[in-house]
C-alpha cells in the first residue's frame, strides 16, 4: 500500500471515510500545507494546529457507511501519512513527533518516511527506524521495515530486522524488498541457518518464513562476489 | 459475562494475569496513571510511563484480546514533590492522544496545599480537553477527604456526571451518591472494598452509576475481582442484565463521554449481545 503514489492514497482514503471525516481531512490537510516547515523561535506557544490533527486523527477517521469493511487503524495511518507529507516537517520536528507520539503516531511517522518531500535527513530518519526495531511492538517493527529501510538501512541492522521479524512473528512478506536485499546475502544466510539450528536444538518448530528467506539468499544467479 | 475493568494498573501485572483476565471475560480495561510504589524524581520518568501507557501496554493487552485505554495525570502523592510538578505543564499534549479517555487519577492523598493546586489545575485540564475525570479518594481520613474533594469539584465547573469518585466505601457512599458523580468501588483482598460488602451496597444503592474495578497493581490485589463480583451478583439474585450494566455498560457509558473509546474493542459474544440493549455500538461513545 505504501508504494502507491500519494494521490492514489488520498483518493483511496477519501472514498472510505464518511462525510464528516472527509471534511476534517480536507481542513487538516489545508492547515498542514500552510504550516511553516521549521517554525522559528517566535512561533506561537503550544502545538501547531496540524500537529493537533496528527495526534487526534484516530477519532476523526470514521469509515463511510456501506464502504468496504475497512480497518479503522489503517485509515488513520493513511490520514497521518498524508498530513506529514503536507506539512513536510524538518528532521527535528519529525523526531519530536515520533518521540512524543503514541504507538499509532510513531507507526505513521515510520510509514511516511518514503513519502516525505523533500526527503528527511537520512541519519535522523534512520534513528527512528532503528528505535522502532529495538522495540518489541510488532506493528512498529513492521512499519520500520518498509521501503525506507529497504533503501537506506545498513546491512547489519537490516539483517537483524529480518531476524527480529522471525523472533516476534512478523511475516516476512511485510518486509519491503526482501527478495532484492536477501538475494546472495551470505551473512543473512548464516544468521538464518544458525537460528534454525537453535530452534531445532530446542525441539521447536522452525518458522516457515525462515526457509523462504534462506532460499532467497541462496539464489545463485546473482551471488555477490 | 463480558467485563470492562475501569481501573487496573496492568504495567504491574504479568502475561499470566492478562490470560486469566481474558478467560474470566475481561475484554476491555482502563489503566489510570498512578504512582509506582517507588517515587519518581523527574518529569522524564513520568513521560516514559505515559508513553508506555500509550504504546507498549496497549500492545501487550491487544496480544491477549483485550482493548486498553488510559487516563493520565500527575497523581496526588507525587504532586507533593516539586521535582515532579512540571509534569502538569506537559499534560496538555498528552491529553490530546486518542487512547486517553479521562484525566486521572487526581484527588487527595494527604490533603496538602500542593495537592489542592494539582487537583484544581487538572480538573481545569479535564474541562479544556473535554474529558471526564477519575478522582481518587484518599485512603487515610477518607470521609473528610471526600468532603474536601466535593468542594473542589463544585468550584471546578466540571459537571458531576463527568466525574467518577473512586475507592468508595460504606462511609463515603452517601455523600458521593448525593453529589451526582459516578461511584467507583475497588475490590481488594484485604483493604478497600470486598465482594460481599459490594453486593450489600448494590442491593441498597442499585446498579445505576456504579463502576466496579479491581484496581490491581503492584500490591496485594487480584485482577479477577471484577469477575468475582459478577459471579457474586448472580448468586445473590441479580440478573445477567444487572451484571452487564455494572461490569460493561456503566464503564462504557462513563468513559464513552470522552468520545475516544475505540469501536475496535472486541465484539461481544452472542450471549453478551443478548444481554445488552445497544450491543457493541455503545462503544462508539459520544459519536
Amino acid at each position: 500500500m505504501m508504494l502507491t503514489p500519494l494521490a492514489s492514497l488520498r483518493t483511496g482514503l477519501e472514498v472510505q471515510l464518511d462525510a464528516r471525516s472527509r471534511d476534517w481531512l480536507h481542513r487538516a490537510l489545508a492547515e498542514a500545507a500552510d504550516a511553516p516547515r521549521a517554525p522559528g523561535p517566535g512561533a506561537a506557544a503550544g502545538l501547531p494546529p496540524w500537529e493537533r490533527h496528527f495526534a487526534t486523527a484516530g477519532r476523526h477517521c470514521a469509515p463511510a457507511p456501506g464502504a468496504a469493511p475497512a480497518d479503522a487503524a489503517a485509515l488513520t495511518d493513511t490520514a497521518r501519512v498524508l498530513l506529514l507529507h503536507a506539512a513536510g516537517p524538518d528532521a527535528e520536528a519529525l523526531t519530536r513527533l515520533y518521540g512524543h507520539g503514541s504507538a499509532a503516531e510513531r507507526r505513521a511517522v515510520l510509514l511516511a518516511l518514503p513519502h516525505l518531500d523533500p526527503p528527511p535527513e537520512t541519519s535522523a530518519a534512520l534513528a527512528l527506524v532503528e528505535d522502532a526495531l529495538r522495540s518489541n511492538d510488532t506493528e512498529l517493527i513492521t512499519a520500520a521495515l518498509g521501503s525506507y529501510a529497504a533503501a537506506h538501512l545498513d546491512a547489519h541492522q537490516w539483517r537483524h530486522g529480518v531476524l527480529k521479524c522471525l523472533f516476534t512473528g512478523v511475516p516476512l512478506s511485510s518486509v519491503a524488498e526482501l527478495e532484492g536485499r536477501a538475494r546472495g546475502d551470505g551473512e543473512l544466510a548464516r544468521m538464518l541457518s544458525d537460528y534454525a539450528r537453535e530452534r531445532t536444538a530446542a525441539g521447536r518448530e522452525v518458522p516457515a518464513d525462515l526457509h523462504h528467506a534462506l532460499k532467497l539468499t541462496e539464489d545463485p544467479r546473482t551471488e555477490r562476489p | 459475562m463480558r467485563i470492562f475493568d475501569p481501573h487496573i494498573h496492568m504495567t504491574s501485572r504479568t502475561t499470566d494475569d492478562y490470560s486469566a483476565m481474558y478467560e474470566a471475560g475481561v475484554r476491555a480495561l482502563v489503566e489510570p496513571s498512578f504512582w509506582l510504589g517507588q517515587p519518581r524524581t523527574s518529569p522524564a520518568s513520568f513521560f516514559d510511563y505515559f508513553d508506555s501507557l500509550l504504546g507498549w501496554e496497549p500492545f501487550r493487552a491487544a496480544q491477549h484480546g483485550i482493548a486498553h485505554h488510559c487516563t493520565l495525570a500527575l497523581n496526588p502523592k507525587e504532586a507533593n514533590d516539586p521535582r515532579c510538578t512540571p509534569v502538569l505543564d506537559a499534560l496538555p499534549r498528552y491529553l490530546l492522544k486518542d487512547n486517553v479517555v479521562a484525566v486521572g487519577e487526581v484527588g487527595y492523598d494527604s490533603m496538602t496545599p500542593a495537592e489542592d493546586t494539582a487537583l484544581a489545575a487538572q480538573l481545569q485540564l479535564a474541562l479544556d480537553h473535554d474529558l471526564p475525570a477519575l478522582v481518587h479518594t484518599p485512603h487515610r481520613d477518607k470521609a473528610a477527604g471526600l468532603t474536601r474533594t466535593l468542594d473542589v469539584l463544585r468550584s471546578s465547573g466540571l459537571p458531576p456526571e463527568r466525574v467518577v469518585l473512586d475507592h468508595l466505601n460504606e462511609t463515603t457512599l452517601g455523600a458521593a451518591t448525593d453529589s451526582g458523580c459516578w461511584l467507583g468501588f475497588s475490590i481488594y483482598p484485604d483493604t478497600k472494598m470486598d465482594t460481599d460488602r459490594m453486593i450489600r451496597i448494590l442491593r441498597v444503592h442499585g446498579t445505576e452509576r456504579v463502576l466496579v474495578n479491581s484496581a490491581a497493581d503492584w500490591g496485594r490485589s487480584d485482577p479477577l475481582k471484577t469477575r468475582h463480583v459478577g459471579d457474586a451478583m448472580l448468586a445473590a439474585g441479580f440478573t445477567d442484565d444487572d451484571v452487564d450494566q455494572v461490569l460493561w455498560r456503566n464503564p462504557v457509558a462513563f468513559y464513552g463521554q470522552s468520545g475516544r473509546l475505540r469501536p475496535g474493542i472486541p465484539a461481544p459474544t452472542a450471549a453478551d449481545a443478548a444481554a445488552t440493549h445497544e450491543g457493541n455500538s455503545i462503544l462508539r461513545g459520544g459519536e
